[in-house]
């Protein structure tokens, strides 16, 4: 019993890697905008399922709540405000496509080989308070003045993009 | 499965597939969605080190929320500088974005 629980778990594993890495891919590589959109809410909700496994059920929910629901969907707006979906596409230049993809294969090759020869060492004592009560005691004594900035950042964000999407409608038409 | 290095591999692969994006690609929607993707590589990297080397487990979780949440501001103001672009260029290309080019 115990044994076909833990295969359970091992192939939601290696789902939740795939449908992420499916998602990436189709959030790069389709020419429709559309597409890749799509792509990018099946990538970002695998993610989220890579937070659970990783121990953060709050990470996860937060992961859905802002980037599936609304970063997604602001895109989705965005590209409905824009270009018309039907225009012809610019097909992409090979040159550029090859070097782009040699850059990147080289930076995922590096990245990985670094990552695999590093010994990496736990810290000696490991705490295991995992709990959301600890991160908001955390957010408002020791990380207060990060999420004061980070505020600020927000505001400043929100008006900035009213600003900016609000005044050149009004200077074009 | 649950190792350390398969995090560190998905990650690494989600960010270079995220940088495959921005340099290929013009279409300023398809740049944004790509940088959005290496934010979550990088997420998932923080993640990691969280669970399994970092000494106190709240530290990676709250550097994540930053990180969404400066995502999100991020993709907030890009989409309506897209948007700005388009109703003065009718067009999202980059390579048509080029007024202030010396």
């Amino acid at each position: 019993m115990n044994f076909i629980t833990e295969a359970m778990a091992h192939a939601a594993f290696w789902i939740v890697v795939g449908l992420t890495l499916a998602g990436a891919v189709i959030a790069v590589f389709p020419r429709n905008i559309l597409y890749n959109v799509m792509g990018l809410v099946l990538a970002l909700t695998g993610i989220a399922g890579l937070y659970v496994f990783l121990g953060s059920m709050f990470l996860g929910l937060m992961q859905l709540l802002i980037y599936v629901g609304a970063v997604c969907v602001a895109i989705v707006f965005a590209v409905m405000l824009s270009r018309p979906l039907h225009l012809e596409v610019p097909k992409r230049r090979l040159p550029k496509v090859a070097m782009a993809s040699g850059a990147s294969l080289i930076f995922i090759v590096g990245i990985i080989a670094v990552s695999l020869r590093t010994a990496w060492k736990p810290a000696a004592e490991r705490g295991t308070d995992w709990s959301v009560t600890t991160i908001g005691e955390l957010l408002l004594t020791r990380y207060d003045l990060v999420f004061e900035v980070i505020s600020l950042v927000f505001l400043v964000a929100i008006l900035g993009a009213i600003v900016t999407a609000g005044f050149s409608r009004r200077l074009s038409s | 499965m649950n190792t350390l290095s398969t995090y560190l591999i998905v990650a690494a692969i989600l960010f270079g597939l995220g940088l495959l994006g921005v340099l290929q690609r013009r279409n300023l929607v398809g740049m944004l969605i790509s940088i959005e993707l290496m934010l979550n590589g990088a997420n998932i990297n923080f993640m990691a080190f969280n669970r399994f080397l970092a000494p106190e487990p709240a530290v990676g979780q709250i550097v994540v929320l930053f990180v969404i949440g400066l995502a999100a501001a991020e993709a907030a103001i890009g989409l309506s500088i897209i948007l700005a672009l388009f109703r003065r260029l009718r067009s999202i290309n980059v390579e048509r974005a080029q007024q202030m080019r010396g």
